[in-house]
Protein backbone atom coordinates (compact mmCIF):
# COMPACT_ATOMS: atom_id res chain seq x y z
CA UNK A 1 0.00 0.00 0.00
CA UNK A 2 1.39 3.35 -0.91
CA UNK A 3 1.33 6.29 1.41
CA UNK A 4 -1.23 7.98 -0.89
CA UNK A 5 -3.94 5.33 -0.42
CA UNK A 6 -3.36 5.10 3.31
CA UNK A 7 -3.99 8.78 3.82
CA UNK A 8 -6.94 8.55 1.43
CA UNK A 9 -8.51 5.87 3.59
CA UNK A 10 -7.80 7.87 6.72
CA UNK A 11 -9.40 10.89 5.14
CA UNK A 12 -12.52 8.92 4.38
CA UNK A 13 -12.67 7.63 7.94
CA UNK A 14 -12.35 11.12 9.32
CA UNK A 15 -14.87 12.46 6.84
CA UNK A 16 -17.39 9.98 8.23
CA UNK A 17 -16.52 11.12 11.71
CA UNK A 18 -17.04 14.76 10.75
CA UNK A 19 -20.44 13.99 9.22
CA UNK A 20 -21.47 12.04 12.28
CA UNK A 21 -20.33 14.72 14.70
CA UNK A 22 -22.20 17.24 12.59
CA UNK A 23 -25.42 15.24 12.86
CA UNK A 24 -24.95 14.79 16.59
CA UNK A 25 -24.35 18.51 17.16
CA UNK A 26 -27.33 19.31 14.95
CA UNK A 27 -29.58 17.20 17.17
CA UNK A 28 -28.39 19.15 20.22
CA UNK A 29 -29.01 22.44 18.41
CA UNK A 30 -32.52 21.36 17.37
CA UNK A 31 -33.45 20.51 20.95
CA UNK A 32 -32.06 23.81 22.23
CA UNK A 33 -33.95 25.73 19.57
CA UNK A 34 -37.16 23.81 20.32
CA UNK A 35 -37.07 24.73 24.00
CA UNK A 36 -35.83 28.26 23.32
CA UNK A 37 -38.39 28.85 20.60
CA UNK A 38 -41.32 27.64 22.67
CA UNK A 39 -40.29 29.62 25.75
CA UNK A 40 -39.50 32.78 23.78
CA UNK A 41 -42.78 32.64 21.96
CA UNK A 42 -44.80 32.14 25.13
CA UNK A 43 -42.90 34.85 26.96
CA UNK A 44 -43.27 37.46 24.22
CA UNK A 45 -46.99 36.87 23.82
CA UNK A 46 -47.83 36.32 27.45
CA UNK A 47 -45.88 39.06 29.17
CA UNK A 48 -48.14 41.87 27.93
CA UNK A 49 -51.11 40.33 29.69
CA UNK A 50 -49.48 39.74 33.04
CA UNK A 51 -50.36 42.29 35.67
CA UNK A 52 -51.05 42.22 39.37
CA UNK A 53 -54.72 42.39 38.56
CA UNK A 54 -54.52 39.45 36.15
CA UNK A 55 -52.96 37.31 38.86
CA UNK A 56 -55.27 38.33 41.69
CA UNK A 57 -58.76 38.72 40.22
CA UNK A 58 -61.29 36.10 39.11
CA UNK A 59 -62.48 35.77 35.49
CA UNK A 60 -65.41 38.00 34.51
CA UNK A 61 -67.82 38.34 31.56
CA UNK A 62 -68.09 34.57 30.98
CA UNK A 63 -64.31 34.23 31.16
CA UNK A 64 -63.56 36.68 28.36
CA UNK A 65 -62.09 39.24 30.76
CA UNK A 66 -60.58 39.37 34.20
CA UNK A 67 -57.85 37.29 35.78
CA UNK A 68 -56.97 33.74 36.70
CA UNK A 69 -56.67 33.84 40.48
CA UNK A 70 -59.05 30.91 41.16
CA UNK A 71 -57.09 28.73 38.72
CA UNK A 72 -53.78 29.57 40.39
CA UNK A 73 -55.22 28.77 43.82
CA UNK A 74 -56.81 25.55 42.57
CA UNK A 75 -53.52 24.36 41.11
CA UNK A 76 -51.79 25.14 44.42
CA UNK A 77 -54.36 23.15 46.41
CA UNK A 78 -54.22 20.16 44.07
CA UNK A 79 -50.43 20.15 43.96
CA UNK A 80 -49.99 20.44 47.73
CA UNK A 81 -52.56 17.68 48.21
CA UNK A 82 -50.76 15.45 45.73
CA UNK A 83 -47.35 15.84 47.35
CA UNK A 84 -48.85 15.27 50.82
CA UNK A 85 -50.10 11.91 49.59
CA UNK A 86 -47.14 10.87 47.48
CA UNK A 87 -44.14 12.01 49.53
CA UNK A 88 -44.60 9.82 52.65
CA UNK A 89 -45.71 6.80 50.64
CA UNK A 90 -42.89 7.22 48.12
CA UNK A 91 -40.13 7.70 50.69
CA UNK A 92 -41.30 4.75 52.79
CA UNK A 93 -41.44 2.51 49.73
CA UNK A 94 -37.96 3.64 48.69
CA UNK A 95 -36.59 2.98 52.21
CA UNK A 96 -38.05 -0.51 52.15
CA UNK A 97 -36.66 -1.26 48.69
CA UNK A 98 -33.13 0.01 49.40
CA UNK A 99 -32.62 -0.66 53.11
CA UNK A 100 -34.73 -3.66 54.09
CA UNK A 101 -35.71 -5.76 51.11
CA UNK A 102 -33.71 -8.79 50.13
CA UNK A 103 -33.52 -9.29 46.39
CA UNK A 104 -36.26 -11.73 45.52
CA UNK A 105 -39.54 -12.23 43.78
CA UNK A 106 -41.53 -9.78 45.89
CA UNK A 107 -39.06 -6.94 45.49
CA UNK A 108 -38.88 -7.65 41.78
CA UNK A 109 -42.68 -7.51 41.65
CA UNK A 110 -42.74 -4.19 43.48
CA UNK A 111 -40.19 -2.74 41.07
CA UNK A 112 -42.11 -3.94 38.02
CA UNK A 113 -45.25 -2.50 39.60
CA UNK A 114 -43.61 0.89 40.10
CA UNK A 115 -42.27 0.90 36.52
CA UNK A 116 -45.66 -0.03 35.11
CA UNK A 117 -47.38 2.62 37.22
CA UNK A 118 -44.92 5.17 35.84
CA UNK A 119 -45.98 4.17 32.34
CA UNK A 120 -49.74 4.39 32.80
CA UNK A 121 -51.16 7.06 30.43
CA UNK A 122 -52.34 10.19 32.21
CA UNK A 123 -55.87 9.88 30.85
CA UNK A 124 -56.10 6.36 32.31
CA UNK A 125 -55.23 7.82 35.71
CA UNK A 126 -58.11 10.21 35.08
CA UNK A 127 -60.46 7.32 34.33
CA UNK A 128 -59.28 5.47 37.42
CA UNK A 129 -59.77 8.56 39.58
CA UNK A 130 -63.27 8.93 38.17
CA UNK A 131 -64.18 5.27 38.69
CA UNK A 132 -62.56 4.91 42.13
CA UNK A 133 -62.41 8.22 44.00
CA UNK A 134 -65.27 10.12 42.39
CA UNK A 135 -67.83 7.35 41.88
CA UNK A 136 -66.94 4.39 44.12
CA UNK A 137 -65.74 6.32 47.19
CA UNK A 138 -68.33 9.05 46.46
CA UNK A 139 -65.89 11.96 46.80
CA UNK A 140 -67.51 13.59 43.78
CA UNK A 141 -65.48 15.84 41.51
CA UNK A 142 -63.40 17.52 44.20
CA UNK A 143 -60.01 18.71 45.40
CA UNK A 144 -59.71 15.48 47.39
CA UNK A 145 -60.31 13.20 44.39
CA UNK A 146 -58.02 15.27 42.16
CA UNK A 147 -55.21 15.48 44.71
CA UNK A 148 -55.31 11.72 45.36
CA UNK A 149 -55.25 11.00 41.62
CA UNK A 150 -52.33 13.37 41.07
CA UNK A 151 -50.58 11.85 44.09
CA UNK A 152 -50.71 8.45 42.39
CA UNK A 153 -49.45 9.98 39.14
CA UNK A 154 -46.29 11.31 40.81
CA UNK A 155 -45.73 8.39 43.21
CA UNK A 156 -43.31 6.53 40.86
CA UNK A 157 -41.26 9.72 40.35
CA UNK A 158 -40.87 10.15 44.12
CA UNK A 159 -40.01 6.48 44.68
CA UNK A 160 -37.39 6.55 41.90
CA UNK A 161 -35.74 9.75 43.09
CA UNK A 162 -35.74 8.69 46.76
CA UNK A 163 -34.23 5.32 45.87
CA UNK A 164 -31.42 7.02 43.95
CA UNK A 165 -30.79 9.35 46.89
CA UNK A 166 -30.72 6.50 49.43
CA UNK A 167 -28.42 4.41 47.26
CA UNK A 168 -26.08 7.39 47.06
CA UNK A 169 -25.41 7.30 50.81
CA UNK A 170 -22.16 5.35 51.26
CA UNK A 171 -22.47 1.90 52.78
CA UNK A 172 -19.72 2.77 55.29
CA UNK A 173 -22.04 5.31 56.97
CA UNK A 174 -24.49 2.53 57.78
CA UNK A 175 -21.76 0.14 58.88
CA UNK A 176 -20.21 2.72 61.22
CA UNK A 177 -23.57 3.35 62.86
CA UNK A 178 -24.48 -0.34 63.16
CA UNK A 179 -21.03 -1.09 64.58
CA UNK A 180 -21.73 1.35 67.40
CA UNK A 181 -24.72 -0.77 68.35
CA UNK A 182 -27.36 1.55 66.91
CA UNK A 183 -30.47 -0.26 65.74
CA UNK A 184 -31.27 -0.53 62.07
CA UNK A 185 -34.24 1.81 62.21
CA UNK A 186 -32.32 4.46 64.17
CA UNK A 187 -29.46 4.19 61.68
CA UNK A 188 -31.87 4.87 58.84
CA UNK A 189 -33.59 7.68 60.73
CA UNK A 190 -30.50 9.47 62.06
CA UNK A 191 -27.82 8.64 59.48
CA UNK A 192 -29.20 7.51 56.13
CA UNK A 193 -32.23 9.78 55.75
CA UNK A 194 -30.50 13.09 56.65
CA UNK A 195 -27.76 12.35 54.14
CA UNK A 196 -30.27 11.40 51.46
CA UNK A 197 -32.52 14.37 52.16
CA UNK A 198 -31.28 16.75 49.44
CA UNK A 199 -31.78 14.06 46.80
CA UNK A 200 -35.25 13.22 48.09
CA UNK A 201 -36.05 16.92 48.11
CA UNK A 202 -34.98 17.32 44.49
CA UNK A 203 -37.16 14.38 43.47
CA UNK A 204 -40.16 15.72 45.35
CA UNK A 205 -39.78 19.17 43.80
CA UNK A 206 -39.71 17.59 40.34
CA UNK A 207 -42.83 15.65 41.36
CA UNK A 208 -44.54 18.89 42.38
CA UNK A 209 -43.69 20.41 38.99
CA UNK A 210 -45.17 17.41 37.25
CA UNK A 211 -48.35 17.52 39.33
CA UNK A 212 -48.85 21.22 38.69
CA UNK A 213 -48.71 20.76 34.93
CA UNK A 214 -50.88 17.66 34.50
CA UNK A 215 -54.28 18.10 32.87
CA UNK A 216 -55.79 14.75 31.97
CA UNK A 217 -55.79 13.25 35.50
CA UNK A 218 -57.83 16.17 36.89
CA UNK A 219 -60.22 16.62 33.97
CA UNK A 220 -62.82 14.18 35.34
CA UNK A 221 -61.80 14.25 38.99
CA UNK A 222 -61.44 17.84 40.17
CA UNK A 223 -61.32 20.53 37.54
CA UNK A 224 -64.23 22.86 36.99
CA UNK A 225 -64.89 24.88 33.86
CA UNK A 226 -65.68 27.88 36.01
CA UNK A 227 -66.44 28.40 39.68
CA UNK A 228 -67.98 31.61 40.92
CA UNK A 229 -66.56 31.33 44.41
CA UNK A 230 -63.39 29.91 45.86
CA UNK A 231 -63.48 26.37 47.24
CA UNK A 232 -64.65 26.14 50.85
CA UNK A 233 -63.67 22.53 51.55
CA UNK A 234 -61.76 19.65 50.01
CA UNK A 235 -65.02 18.34 48.60
CA UNK A 236 -65.44 21.34 46.28
CA UNK A 237 -64.48 21.48 42.63
CA UNK A 238 -61.71 23.87 41.66
CA UNK A 239 -60.43 25.62 38.58
CA UNK A 240 -56.85 24.72 37.65
CA UNK A 241 -54.30 26.40 35.40
CA UNK A 242 -53.73 23.58 32.89
CA UNK A 243 -57.44 22.88 32.52
CA UNK A 244 -58.15 26.60 32.18
CA UNK A 245 -55.73 26.78 29.24
CA UNK A 246 -57.41 23.82 27.60
CA UNK A 247 -60.91 25.15 28.14
CA UNK A 248 -60.16 28.64 26.84
CA UNK A 249 -58.21 27.37 23.84
CA UNK A 250 -60.69 24.76 22.66
CA UNK A 251 -64.13 24.88 24.21
CA UNK A 252 -64.97 28.54 24.56
CA UNK A 253 -67.24 30.43 22.22
CA UNK A 254 -64.77 33.32 22.13
CA UNK A 255 -61.56 31.47 21.33
CA UNK A 256 -59.98 34.29 19.34
CA UNK A 257 -61.18 36.98 21.71
CA UNK A 258 -59.66 35.29 24.77
CA UNK A 259 -56.32 34.60 23.07
CA UNK A 260 -54.45 37.13 25.27
CA UNK A 261 -55.82 35.51 28.44
CA UNK A 262 -54.73 32.13 27.07
CA UNK A 263 -51.20 33.36 26.50
CA UNK A 264 -51.11 34.90 29.96
CA UNK A 265 -52.35 31.67 31.59
CA UNK A 266 -49.84 29.59 29.63
CA UNK A 267 -47.03 31.91 30.71
CA UNK A 268 -48.05 31.68 34.38
CA UNK A 269 -48.26 27.88 34.14
CA UNK A 270 -44.89 27.54 32.39
CA UNK A 271 -43.22 29.97 34.80
CA UNK A 272 -44.64 28.02 37.74
CA UNK A 273 -43.67 24.56 36.46
CA UNK A 274 -40.26 25.40 35.02
CA UNK A 275 -39.52 27.64 38.01
CA UNK A 276 -40.12 24.63 40.26
CA UNK A 277 -37.96 22.42 38.02
CA UNK A 278 -35.17 25.00 37.96
CA UNK A 279 -35.13 25.13 41.77
CA UNK A 280 -34.66 21.35 41.78
CA UNK A 281 -31.89 21.52 39.18
CA UNK A 282 -30.05 24.26 41.11
CA UNK A 283 -30.31 22.39 44.43
CA UNK A 284 -28.95 19.29 42.76
CA UNK A 285 -25.96 20.93 41.12
CA UNK A 286 -25.20 22.77 44.39
CA UNK A 287 -25.35 19.43 46.20
CA UNK A 288 -23.03 17.76 43.73
CA UNK A 289 -20.45 20.48 44.12
CA UNK A 290 -20.54 20.37 47.92
CA UNK A 291 -20.62 16.64 48.34
CA UNK A 292 -19.00 15.59 51.58
CA UNK A 293 -18.15 12.06 50.52
CA UNK B 1 -41.69 -3.97 73.58
CA UNK B 2 -38.16 -5.05 72.94
CA UNK B 3 -35.94 -3.35 70.45
CA UNK B 4 -36.08 -6.37 68.21
CA UNK B 5 -39.87 -6.42 68.11
CA UNK B 6 -39.92 -2.75 67.25
CA UNK B 7 -37.55 -3.33 64.37
CA UNK B 8 -39.73 -6.11 63.01
CA UNK B 9 -42.86 -3.99 63.26
CA UNK B 10 -41.21 -1.10 61.39
CA UNK B 11 -39.95 -3.43 58.71
CA UNK B 12 -43.38 -4.95 58.16
CA UNK B 13 -45.19 -1.62 58.12
CA UNK B 14 -42.73 -0.35 55.51
CA UNK B 15 -43.19 -3.51 53.49
CA UNK B 16 -46.96 -3.10 53.45
CA UNK B 17 -46.73 0.56 52.48
CA UNK B 18 -44.33 -0.26 49.68
CA UNK B 19 -47.00 -2.52 48.20
CA UNK B 20 -49.18 0.55 47.53
CA UNK B 21 -47.87 0.87 43.96
CA UNK B 22 -48.89 -2.69 43.13
CA UNK B 23 -52.17 -2.20 44.95
CA UNK B 24 -52.93 0.92 42.92
CA UNK B 25 -52.01 -0.86 39.71
CA UNK B 26 -54.43 -3.62 40.72
CA UNK B 27 -57.15 -1.10 41.54
CA UNK B 28 -56.65 0.60 38.18
CA UNK B 29 -57.28 -2.72 36.46
CA UNK B 30 -60.30 -3.51 38.65
CA UNK B 31 -61.98 -0.16 38.16
CA UNK B 32 -61.25 0.10 34.44
CA UNK B 33 -62.85 -3.30 33.97
CA UNK B 34 -65.72 -2.57 36.34
CA UNK B 35 -66.71 0.52 34.37
CA UNK B 36 -65.60 -0.72 30.96
CA UNK B 37 -66.81 -4.31 30.64
CA UNK B 38 -70.56 -3.48 30.58
CA UNK B 39 -70.12 -2.13 27.05
CA UNK B 40 -69.76 -5.70 25.85
CA UNK B 41 -73.43 -6.24 26.58
CA UNK B 42 -74.07 -3.96 23.62
CA UNK B 43 -71.20 -4.84 21.29
CA UNK B 44 -68.98 -7.87 20.82
CA UNK B 45 -65.29 -7.65 21.62
CA UNK B 46 -64.48 -8.21 17.97
CA UNK B 47 -66.80 -5.46 16.74
CA UNK B 48 -65.51 -3.13 19.44
CA UNK B 49 -61.83 -3.53 18.54
CA UNK B 50 -62.15 -3.93 14.77
CA UNK B 51 -65.34 -1.95 14.16
CA UNK B 52 -64.75 0.85 11.68
CA UNK B 53 -67.40 3.20 12.98
CA UNK B 54 -67.16 5.31 16.11
CA UNK B 55 -70.57 6.99 16.42
CA UNK B 56 -71.20 6.73 20.16
CA UNK B 57 -73.95 9.37 20.26
CA UNK B 58 -76.04 8.14 17.33
CA UNK B 59 -79.08 5.99 17.84
CA UNK B 60 -78.42 3.19 17.54
CA UNK B 61 -74.83 3.99 18.55
CA UNK B 62 -71.87 2.17 17.07
CA UNK B 63 -68.82 1.57 19.18
CA UNK B 64 -65.99 0.59 16.83
CA UNK B 65 -62.62 1.89 17.99
CA UNK B 66 -60.43 0.65 15.12
CA UNK B 67 -60.04 4.19 13.72
CA UNK B 68 -58.96 5.38 17.17
CA UNK B 69 -56.42 2.56 17.53
CA UNK B 70 -55.04 3.30 14.06
CA UNK B 71 -54.87 7.00 14.97
CA UNK B 72 -52.88 6.23 18.11
CA UNK B 73 -50.49 3.91 16.28
CA UNK B 74 -49.90 6.33 13.41
CA UNK B 75 -49.01 9.35 15.53
CA UNK B 76 -46.82 7.14 17.71
CA UNK B 77 -44.91 5.75 14.73
CA UNK B 78 -44.42 9.13 13.06
CA UNK B 79 -43.37 10.82 16.28
CA UNK B 80 -40.85 8.00 16.87
CA UNK B 81 -39.38 8.61 13.42
CA UNK B 82 -38.52 12.10 14.65
CA UNK B 83 -37.84 11.44 18.32
CA UNK B 84 -35.64 8.33 18.09
CA UNK B 85 -32.82 9.86 15.99
CA UNK B 86 -32.99 13.13 17.93
CA UNK B 87 -33.04 11.40 21.30
CA UNK B 88 -30.30 8.86 20.61
CA UNK B 89 -27.99 11.32 18.83
CA UNK B 90 -28.33 13.89 21.60
CA UNK B 91 -27.58 11.17 24.14
CA UNK B 92 -24.42 10.21 22.22
CA UNK B 93 -23.44 13.86 22.10
CA UNK B 94 -23.96 14.32 25.84
CA UNK B 95 -22.24 11.16 26.98
CA UNK B 96 -19.36 10.90 24.47
CA UNK B 97 -18.60 14.12 22.68
CA UNK B 98 -19.75 17.30 24.40
CA UNK B 99 -17.35 19.30 26.59
CA UNK B 100 -18.38 19.24 30.28
CA UNK B 101 -19.93 22.74 30.34
CA UNK B 102 -22.13 22.12 27.28
CA UNK B 103 -23.02 18.71 28.64
CA UNK B 104 -24.45 20.19 31.83
CA UNK B 105 -26.39 22.87 29.94
CA UNK B 106 -27.81 20.37 27.46
CA UNK B 107 -28.88 18.02 30.24
CA UNK B 108 -30.75 20.89 31.89
CA UNK B 109 -32.35 21.81 28.56
CA UNK B 110 -33.60 18.27 28.10
CA UNK B 111 -34.88 18.18 31.65
CA UNK B 112 -36.78 21.44 31.16
CA UNK B 113 -38.17 20.11 27.88
CA UNK B 114 -39.43 17.09 29.82
CA UNK B 115 -40.96 19.45 32.35
CA UNK B 116 -43.05 21.43 29.88
CA UNK B 117 -46.70 20.66 30.67
CA UNK B 118 -48.40 18.76 27.86
CA UNK B 119 -51.21 21.29 27.66
CA UNK B 120 -48.63 24.01 26.92
CA UNK B 121 -47.16 21.97 24.07
CA UNK B 122 -50.66 21.30 22.80
CA UNK B 123 -51.41 25.01 22.91
CA UNK B 124 -48.20 25.75 21.02
CA UNK B 125 -49.17 23.20 18.36
CA UNK B 126 -52.61 24.77 18.03
CA UNK B 127 -51.68 28.42 17.74
CA UNK B 128 -48.28 28.21 16.00
CA UNK B 129 -47.68 24.95 14.19
CA UNK B 130 -51.25 24.48 12.92
CA UNK B 131 -51.69 27.87 11.16
CA UNK B 132 -48.19 27.55 9.69
CA UNK B 133 -48.87 24.05 8.32
CA UNK B 134 -52.22 25.17 6.96
CA UNK B 135 -50.74 28.09 5.04
CA UNK B 136 -47.55 26.42 3.87
CA UNK B 137 -49.19 23.29 2.50
CA UNK B 138 -52.55 24.87 1.67
CA UNK B 139 -54.54 22.45 3.83
CA UNK B 140 -58.11 22.56 5.09
CA UNK B 141 -56.75 22.23 8.66
CA UNK B 142 -53.35 22.31 10.34
CA UNK B 143 -54.59 20.03 13.11
CA UNK B 144 -53.41 16.71 11.71
CA UNK B 145 -51.09 13.71 11.97
CA UNK B 146 -47.90 15.57 11.14
CA UNK B 147 -48.57 18.33 13.66
CA UNK B 148 -49.40 15.87 16.44
CA UNK B 149 -46.33 13.76 15.59
CA UNK B 150 -43.94 16.72 15.77
CA UNK B 151 -45.30 17.89 19.13
CA UNK B 152 -45.38 14.33 20.52
CA UNK B 153 -41.77 13.94 19.43
CA UNK B 154 -40.86 16.93 21.61
CA UNK B 155 -42.42 15.06 24.54
CA UNK B 156 -40.76 11.73 23.78
CA UNK B 157 -37.23 13.02 23.14
CA UNK B 158 -36.35 13.70 26.81
CA UNK B 159 -37.37 10.15 27.81
CA UNK B 160 -35.37 8.57 25.00
CA UNK B 161 -32.38 10.84 25.49
CA UNK B 162 -31.98 10.52 29.24
CA UNK B 163 -32.41 6.73 29.39
CA UNK B 164 -30.09 6.22 26.38
CA UNK B 165 -27.52 8.47 28.03
CA UNK B 166 -27.56 6.33 31.18
CA UNK B 167 -27.02 3.24 29.04
CA UNK B 168 -24.13 4.81 27.11
CA UNK B 169 -22.58 6.06 30.32
CA UNK B 170 -22.63 2.54 31.78
CA UNK B 171 -20.46 1.09 28.99
CA UNK B 172 -17.12 0.20 30.64
CA UNK B 173 -14.19 2.43 29.79
CA UNK B 174 -11.95 -0.51 28.88
CA UNK B 175 -14.12 -1.07 25.80
CA UNK B 176 -13.31 2.39 24.49
CA UNK B 177 -9.66 2.13 25.43
CA UNK B 178 -9.31 -1.21 23.65
CA UNK B 179 -10.94 0.25 20.55
CA UNK B 180 -8.72 3.32 20.50
CA UNK B 181 -5.67 1.14 21.07
CA UNK B 182 -6.52 -0.72 17.87
CA UNK B 183 -6.48 2.57 16.00
CA UNK B 184 -10.22 3.13 15.63
CA UNK B 185 -11.44 6.68 15.26
CA UNK B 186 -13.83 8.15 17.79
CA UNK B 187 -16.73 7.69 15.37
CA UNK B 188 -15.83 4.06 14.77
CA UNK B 189 -15.57 3.47 18.50
CA UNK B 190 -18.98 5.02 19.08
CA UNK B 191 -20.71 3.30 16.17
CA UNK B 192 -19.20 -0.18 16.49
CA UNK B 193 -18.38 -0.50 20.19
CA UNK B 194 -20.23 1.87 22.49
CA UNK B 195 -23.65 1.97 20.85
CA UNK B 196 -23.83 -1.83 20.33
CA UNK B 197 -22.77 -2.37 23.96
CA UNK B 198 -25.52 -0.01 25.14
CA UNK B 199 -28.11 -1.33 22.70
CA UNK B 200 -30.38 -2.96 25.29
CA UNK B 201 -30.60 0.28 27.25
CA UNK B 202 -31.21 2.27 24.10
CA UNK B 203 -33.99 -0.14 23.06
CA UNK B 204 -35.58 0.28 26.47
CA UNK B 205 -35.38 4.04 26.01
CA UNK B 206 -37.04 3.88 22.60
CA UNK B 207 -39.85 1.65 23.85
CA UNK B 208 -40.52 3.86 26.87
CA UNK B 209 -40.46 6.93 24.61
CA UNK B 210 -43.05 5.29 22.35
CA UNK B 211 -45.16 4.34 25.36
CA UNK B 212 -45.07 7.96 26.43
CA UNK B 213 -46.22 9.07 22.97
CA UNK B 214 -49.06 6.55 22.71
CA UNK B 215 -50.44 7.47 26.13
CA UNK B 216 -50.04 11.23 25.85
CA UNK B 217 -53.42 12.89 26.03
CA UNK B 218 -53.48 16.68 25.86
CA UNK B 219 -51.31 16.98 22.75
CA UNK B 220 -53.39 14.62 20.63
CA UNK B 221 -56.57 16.08 22.09
CA UNK B 222 -55.61 19.57 20.99
CA UNK B 223 -53.66 19.10 17.76
CA UNK B 224 -54.59 15.78 16.11
CA UNK B 225 -57.80 17.20 14.66
CA UNK B 226 -60.26 14.69 16.06
CA UNK B 227 -61.56 12.88 12.96
CA UNK B 228 -62.49 9.29 13.84
CA UNK B 229 -61.64 7.85 10.43
CA UNK B 230 -58.77 5.90 8.92
CA UNK B 231 -56.41 8.58 7.54
CA UNK B 232 -55.21 8.54 3.95
CA UNK B 233 -52.29 10.94 4.22
CA UNK B 234 -50.14 12.50 6.92
CA UNK B 235 -52.10 15.72 6.48
CA UNK B 236 -55.36 14.06 7.58
CA UNK B 237 -56.86 14.47 11.03
CA UNK B 238 -57.03 11.53 13.43
CA UNK B 239 -58.63 10.84 16.78
CA UNK B 240 -56.22 8.78 18.91
CA UNK B 241 -57.68 6.84 21.85
CA UNK B 242 -56.64 9.24 24.66
CA UNK B 243 -58.11 12.19 22.74
CA UNK B 244 -61.41 10.41 22.33
CA UNK B 245 -61.62 9.53 26.03
CA UNK B 246 -60.69 13.02 27.24
CA UNK B 247 -62.95 14.84 24.80
CA UNK B 248 -66.06 12.73 25.26
CA UNK B 249 -66.05 11.70 28.92
CA UNK B 250 -67.44 15.08 29.98
CA UNK B 251 -70.50 14.68 27.75
CA UNK B 252 -71.18 10.97 28.09
CA UNK B 253 -74.14 10.36 30.42
CA UNK B 254 -73.14 8.50 33.60
CA UNK B 255 -73.00 4.73 33.06
CA UNK B 256 -74.44 4.97 29.56
CA UNK B 257 -73.16 2.77 26.75
CA UNK B 258 -70.94 5.65 25.66
CA UNK B 259 -69.45 6.01 29.17
CA UNK B 260 -68.69 2.27 29.33
CA UNK B 261 -67.25 2.35 25.81
CA UNK B 262 -64.82 5.11 26.83
CA UNK B 263 -63.67 3.09 29.84
CA UNK B 264 -63.26 0.05 27.57
CA UNK B 265 -61.12 2.22 25.26
CA UNK B 266 -59.12 3.06 28.40
CA UNK B 267 -58.61 -0.69 28.98
CA UNK B 268 -57.22 -1.12 25.45
CA UNK B 269 -54.93 1.88 25.92
CA UNK B 270 -53.81 0.68 29.35
CA UNK B 271 -53.03 -2.83 28.08
CA UNK B 272 -51.04 -1.45 25.15
CA UNK B 273 -48.85 0.77 27.34
CA UNK B 274 -48.55 -2.01 29.91
CA UNK B 275 -47.23 -4.30 27.16
CA UNK B 276 -44.71 -1.64 26.10
CA UNK B 277 -43.53 -1.23 29.69
CA UNK B 278 -43.25 -4.96 30.37
CA UNK B 279 -41.21 -5.46 27.19
CA UNK B 280 -38.94 -2.57 28.18
CA UNK B 281 -38.55 -4.04 31.66
CA UNK B 282 -37.82 -7.50 30.24
CA UNK B 283 -35.15 -6.17 27.88
CA UNK B 284 -33.44 -4.13 30.57
CA UNK B 285 -33.41 -7.11 32.95
CA UNK B 286 -32.41 -9.75 30.44
CA UNK B 287 -29.56 -7.77 28.94
CA UNK B 288 -28.53 -6.01 32.12
CA UNK B 289 -24.97 -4.73 31.85
CA UNK B 290 -23.28 -6.23 34.87
CA UNK B 291 -19.82 -5.25 33.70
CA UNK B 292 -17.40 -6.24 31.02
CA UNK B 293 -17.83 -9.92 31.81
CA UNK B 294 -21.23 -10.08 30.12
CA UNK B 295 -19.97 -9.21 26.69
Amino acid sequence: MTRQTVSGAMKRRYLKQHLFFGAVRLSAIILTLALGGILFYILVNGIQVISWEFLTSPPTDSMTKGGIMPAILGTLYLTLGAITVALPLGVVAAIYLTEYAKQGKIVRAIRVGVNCLAGVPSVVFGLFGLGFFVVFLKFGSSILAGALTLGIVILPTIIGASEEALKGVPQTFREASLALGVSKWLTIWKIVLPNALPGILTGSILGIGRAAGETAPIMFTAAAFFTAKLPGSIFDEVMALPYHVYVLATAGTHIEQTRPIQYGTVLVLVALVLGIDLIAIVIRSYMRRNKRW
Amino acid sequence: MTRHQKEIIIKNVFFILSLVSILVLGLIVVFLFREGLPVFREVSLRDFIFGMEWYPTYSPPSYGIWPLIVGSLIVTIFSSLIAVPLGVLSAVYISEIAPPAIKEILKSIIELLAGLPSVVLGFFGMVIVAPWLQETFDLPTGLNIINASVILAVMAVPTISSISEDALYAVPNEFKEASYALGATKFETIARIIVPAALSGISTAVILGMARAIGETMVVLMVAGGAAAIPESIFDSVRPMPASIAAEMGEAPFRSGHYHALFATGIVLFLMTLAFNLVADYISQKFKEVGSATL
